[in-house]
C-alpha cells in the first residue's frame, strides 16, 4: 500500500463530500454515480440494509418512513432541545427515550443515533474514496460547523470511529474554506467566511499571515440555513391546501416530500430566475402557484437577517471594522441567494468572492488540512492554522452563576487551571459542572458534562487542594485531568457526559468490526478489479475492429495479445493486486492504439492517455468510473 | 507600546537540558537539532517566552515569537509523531496559547505580574457580582472616592431609564445625558490605561535595578504593587459601569 492516505472529508447537513490532494491542489472525489456530492440522506432498503446518498434521496418519497435527512441537526443533542426541530423535519424518534439520553432515530424498525447514521454517511465517503485509490482509508480530517459546542464536536468524532476512520482533526468549516481560498490566493490581509449551508451558520474572521492561518473571531448558528427557507415554503404550501381544499396533509409524510422536493427546485430556480412555478400533482388534489423573487426575497428576510447579529459580533470581538476586512468568502450552497450576497456586500461593505464553488470550498480546504498533517507538500509548506474556539467554557459556581474559565475566541489549544477544595472533613467526592455558553446563569449555558472528583485523601475541610485542568484540544474538544495537590494522588474522573456516548457505546457500534474489515476490504478490490478488467477488456475488443488497429505492428499486436491473455487469466483469481497489475501493464501496452483511435489532430493532445481513458472519455480524476461503491 | 525602556535584563531560559531524542542540543521548548518538541517544563509565562518580569514590553516581538513557535509546536506540526509526542505539543501549544493571551494584553498582563507576586486580585467580574448577590453576601465594591458623586447621580439616572424603559416610554434628553456620561467614563478608562503605562515604568526599574545588582526593599515592592491594584480595581470598577450603561441603553 502507497503512503497512508488522509482524506478530507465535509460532513454537511445537506451534503457530504470526501477530497483529497492530488500534487499541489485539492480534488474532490466522485460518487459511482459520477457525482461529487453526496446526498446526506440514509435509508433502509427492503432488505434492511442502509442506503446512502442518492439511492437513498429516493426513498424519502417512496418510503418516507425508512429514510432520514438533515440528521446534523440533530448530532449531540438531547430530547429537550429539538423541540423546534421536530415541528419542521420528519424525525422520528424512538419512543423509549429518556431525558438526557442519546437520542435514538427510527428507520423502518431500527433504531439508531444520530452519530450512527452520520457514520453511514460517513463509510459511503470511505468507500468511495476507496474506490478511487484502489487502496484503504483509515484517516480523516472532517470538518464541523465553527459553531458546533464541545457535545457537537464529540458526536461527529464519535461518528468517524463507528465509520472505522481515524479522525485525525475535526477543523471549522470557514476555516477550511479559507484554507482552500489562501492556497489560491498566498496573499496577507484579514478575510471574512460567511458560511451559510444547509443548515448551519458561521461567520469567521481570518488574519493571513505568511502561511499562518489566523482565526481572530468566530460566531453563528448551529440551527440556521436552507432548511428554515424550504420549511417556511413547505409551510405556506400546507396552509394554501389547507384553504383550498381543507386537506390538511401535515400528516402525510410523502405529500410532504413531493412539496419538499419542489420548493427546493423553486428556491434554486428563484436565484437565477425572477419567477418560478410550482406544479404538484397531490393526493386529491393539483397545487400550482406562482412564486417570484420579489415575494421569496421578503420571506426570507427574517431568515437571513437572523445571520446580520453574528457578523456583527464576530466584528466586534475581532476589534475590526468593515472597512479593514479586505476580502469575504461566501461558503454553502444558500450563498447562492443573490438576497444574500446583497446582504453579505452591505454588512462589510464590500461585494464578496463568489469564484470559488461554495458547495465543495469546505471539503477541498479539508483536504488541505489533510495534507499539511500527513507532512505537508511543496503547496501546502509553511501553512498552519490557528483556530478559536467559538464558546465560552465555564464551571458552575454557587447560586448558579457560570464562572467562565475559557473565553470565547481563544486560540486553541487552550487552557484553565481551577483549584477546589473540600467542604465538610473527610470528604471524599467534589462534583464539578462544566458548561459551555456566554450566558450568566448556568440553567442558560450548554450543560458539557459532570466531573465527579474521587478518592481524594481524608483530610479535614478546607485542606485539600485538588488542581483541575481543563484544556481545549486543537479539535476543540474538551479534556480534563485532576490532581489533589497535597497527597499529590491523581484524583479519578468520573465523566458523564450529558449528551454524549461512552467509549464503550461507541465501541459496540463500529459498523465493521476490525476482524470482518480486511476481508470486506479485499473482497471489494477484487470485485472491483475485475469490474475494470472487463471494461479495458472490451474497450480492447472495440479497438481490434477499429481502422486503428490495423496500423499496429505485427510485434505491437503480439504483445498486446499477449497481455491480454495474461489479464483474461489472472481475472478470475483472487488476488486483486496482480489484477491491477495486468491492467496496469494492458493500459500502457495499448497506449499507440488509443492514439491511433483519436483523429490524428487530437492525438497529440492525448499523448500519454491510457486505453482505458480514451474509451471512457474520463479525465484522469476517475480511473475507475465502472466500478460500484457498494458491495455487500 | 512606545516608549520602551531598554531592556537589558534577560534571564535564563527555563530549565533547559539535553533533547530527549538526539541528546545533544540543549533545548527549551523543542530542540534546535533535531525540531523534536521537548517535554513542557513548569514555568510561568514570562518566563516561557523568555522575557524578564517587566510590564512594559514589545508586542509585536512578542507575537513574533508567538508565532515562530506556533510552527514548530503545533499539534498539527507534529501529527505524525508518536503518542508521547503528540501530548507534549498538545500541553506546550496550550501553555504557549494561554501565555501569549495573557501576557499581550496590557490589563491581563498586568494582573498576571500581581498574581505571580502573590497579591490576590478582588474578584470583580459580573459573574462574581452575581454569585456573592445569589448567595446573601454582601459584595464589597470599593467605589473610588472621587467618582462617588458621579457614579451615584449615574445610577439615578440608569434607574429612571430602566423605569422608562419598562413603561414603553424613553426620554431622549436623557439618553443624551447617560450617552454623554458613558463617553466620559471611557475616556477615563483610557487615562487610566495611561497612568498604568507610567506605573510600569516604575515597576521595571525596580526589576532594571535588582537586576543591576541593587537591592531593591520589599517595602519598595509592595508600594508599586499596591499602585497597581489600586489602579486596576478602579479601572474594573469603571469597566463594569460601562457595560452596565451600555446595558441599559441597548436593551
Amino acid at each position: 500500500m502507497a503512503t497512508d492516505r488522509i482524506v478530507g472529508i465535509d460532513l454537511g447537513t445537506t451534503n457530504s463530500l470526501v477530497a483529497f490532494m492530488q500534487g499541489e491542489s485539492p480534488v474532490v472525489i466522485p460518487g459511482d454515480d459520477g457525482s461529487n456530492l453526496v446526498p446526506s440522506v440514509v435509508a433502509l432498503d427492503s432488505n434492511n440494509q442502509p442506503v446512502v446518498g442518492n439511492a437513498a434521496r429516493n426513498s424519502l418519497i417512496d418510503a418516507p418512513e425508512h429514510a432520514v435527512y438533515s440528521i446534523k441537526r440533530l448530532m449531540g443533542r438531547g430530547v429537550e432541545d429539538i423541540q423546534e426541530e421536530l415541528k419542521f423535519f420528519p424525525f422520528r424518534l424512538a419512543e423509549d427515550l429518556q431525558a438526557g439520553e442519546v437520542l435514538r432515530i427510527k428507520l423502518g424498525d431500527k433504531t439508531f443515533t444520530p452519530p450512527e447514521i452520520s457514520a453511514l454517511i460517513l463509510r459511503q465517503l470511505k468507500r468511495n474514496a476507496e474506490r478511487f485509490f484502489g487502496a484503504q482509508v483509515t484517516k480523516a480530517v472532517i470538518t464541523v460547523p465553527a459553531y458546533f459546542n464541545d457535545a457537537q464536536r464529540q458526536a461527529t468524532k464519535d461518528a468517524g470511529r463507528i465509520a472505522g476512520l481515524e479522525v485525525l482533526r475535526l477543523v471549522n468549516e470557514p476555516t477550511a474554506a479559507s484554507l482552500a481560498y489562501g492556497l489560491d490566493k498566498k496573499q496577507n490581509g484579514i478575510v471574512a467566511v460567511y458560511d451559510l449551508g444547509g443548515g448551519t451558520f458561521d461567520i469567521s474572521i481570518l488574519k493571513l499571515h505568511d502561511g499562518i492561518f489566523e482565526v481572530i473571531a468566530t460566531n453563528g448558528d448551529t440551527h440556521l440555513g436552507g432548511d428554515d427557507i424550504d420549511n417556511l415554503l413547505i409551510t405556506i404550501a400546507l396552509d394554501d391546501l389547507k384553504g383550498d381544499t381543507g386537506f390538511d396533509l401535515r400528516q402525510n409524510a410523502e405529500a410532504i416530500q413531493v412539496i419538499r422536493k419542489a420548493v427546493i427546485e423553486a428556491k434554486i430556480t428563484l436565484s437565477t430566475e425572477p419567477q418560478t412555478a410550482l406544479d404538484l400533482e397531490l393526493p386529491g388534489h393539483r397545487y400550482q402557484r406562482i412564486i417570484t423573487r420579489e415575494w421569496f426575497e421578503k420571506l426570507i428576510q427574517p431568515i437571513i437577517d437572523r445571520t446580520v447579529g453574528p457578523c456583527k459580533q464576530a466584528l466586534k470581538d475581532a476589534g475590526l471594522k468593515p472597512e479593514q476586512i479586505d476580502e469575504v468568502v461566501l461558503v454553502g450552497g444558500s450563498t447562492r441567494i443573490p438576497k444574500v450576497r446583497a446582504l453579505v456586500k452591505e454588512l462589510f461593505h464590500r461585494e464578496p468572492h463568489t469564484d470559488l464553488n461554495p458547495d465543495e470550498v469546505v471539503a477541498l480546504g479539508a483536504a488541505v488540512q489533510a495534507n499539511i498533517l500527513g507532512g505537508g507538500s511543496e503547496a501546502t509548506e509553511n501553512m498552519l492554522l490557528l483556530d478559536v474556539t467559538p464558546l465560552s467554557l465555564g464551571i458552575e459556581v454557587a447560586g448558579g452563576v457560570t464562572d467562565k474559565i475559557i473565553l470565547r475566541n481563544s486560540t486553541i489549544p487552550a487552557s484553565s487551571t481551577q483549584f477546589y477544595t473540600t467542604q465538610v472533613d473527610g470528604q471524599a467526592n467534589v462534583a464539578i459542572h462544566v458548561l459551555q455558553g456566554e450566558r450568566e446563569l448556568a440553567k442558560d449555558c450548554r450543560s458539557l458534562a459532570r466531573f465527579d472528583l474521587k478518592g481524594i485523601p481524608p483530610m479535614a475541610a478546607g485542606m485539600a487542594r485538588i488542581e483541575v485542568k481543563f484544556l481545549i484540544d486543537a479539535n476543540g474538544i474538551l479534556n480534563v485531568s485532576a490532581r489533589e495537590q497535597r497527597s499529590g494522588k491523581e484524583a479519578e474522573i468520573q465523566v458523564q457526559p450529558s449528551y454524549g456516548l461512552t467509549d464503550e457505546q461507541v465501541e459496540g457500534m463500529i459498523l465493521d468490526s476490525f476482524d470482518s474489515a480486511e476481508e470486506d476490504f479485499r473482497q471489494r478490490q477484487v470485485i472491483e478489479a475485475r469490474n475494470e478488467a472487463s471494461t479495458i477488456l472490451s474497450a480492447l475488443d472495440k479497438g481490434k475492429k477499429s481502422p486503428a488497429w490495423g496500423h499496429l505492428t505485427t510485434d505491437e499486436k503480439k504483445k498486446i495479445a499477449k497481455m491480454e491473455k495474461a489479464l483474461i487469466a489472472i481475472k478470475t483469481e483472487d488476488d486483486y493486486q496482480a489484477i491491477r497489475k495486468a491492467i496496469d501493464a494492458l493500459n500502457q501496452g495499448t497506449t499507440r492504439l488509443a492514439e491511433l483511435m483519436m483523429d490524428s489532430a487530437v492525438s497529440t493532445a492525448l499523448k500519454g492517455k491510457t486505453m482505458d481513458e480514451v474509451d471512457m472519455g474520463e479525465g484522469p480524476t476517475a480511473p475507475h468510473p465502472m466500478a460500484k461503491a457498494e458491495f455487500e | 507600546m512606545t516608549n520602551l525602556t531598554t531592556i537589558t535584563a534577560k534571564p535564563a531560559p527555563p530549565e533547559t537540558q539535553s533533547c530527549w531524542s538526539c541528546g545533544t542540543m540543549r533545548a527549551v521548548h523543542f530542540c534546535e537539532a533535531c525540531g523534536k518538541v521537548q517535554p513542557p517544563a513548569p514555568a510561568d509565562y514570562f518566563t516561557f517566552f523568555c522575557l524578564p518580569r517587566k510590564l512594559n514590553l514589545d508586542v509585536a516581538a512578542l507575537d513574533k515569537d508567538f508565532y515562530e513557535l506556533s510552527r514548530k509546536l503545533h499539534p498539527d506540526v507534529n501529527a505524525r509523531t508518536g503518542g508521547q509526542e503528540q501530548e507534549w505539543s498538545l500541553q506546550q501549544t496550550s501553555l504557549l496559547n494561554d501565555a501569549h493571551r495573557t501576557l499581550k494584553d496590557p490589563i491581563k498582563r498586568t494582573q498576571y505580574l500581581l498574581q505571580l507576586e502573590g497579591v490576590e486580585l478582588e474578584e470583580q467580574s459580573k459573574s462574581a457580582t452575581e454569585q456573592a448577590r445569589s448567595t446573601g453576601q454582601i459584595k464589597k465594591q470599593i467605589v473610588p472616592p472621587d467618582l462617588l458623586e458621579e457614579v451615584f447621580e449615574l445610577n439615578m439616572q440608569l434607574e429612571e431609564l430602566r423605569a422608562q424603559k419598562k413603561m414603553g416610554e424613553d426620554d431622549p434628553a436623557l439618553i443624551e445625558e447617560i450617552g454623554r456620561q458613558k463617553l466620559e467614563l471611557e475616556e477615563k478608562q483610557e487615562a487610566l490605561l495611561r497612568e498604568l503605562a507610567d506605573l510600569w515604568k516604575v515597576w521595571d526599574g525596580l526589576i532594571q535595578r535588582e537586576h543591576n545588582g541593587q537591592p531593591v526593599s520589599e517595602e519598595e515592592r509592595r508600594q508599586e504593587r499596591d499602585k497597581m491594584v489600586d489602579l486596576l480595581n478602579r479601572r474594573n470598577y469603571i469597566r463594569n459601569l460601562v457595560r452596565d450603561v451600555s446595558e441599559v441603553l441597548e436593551n
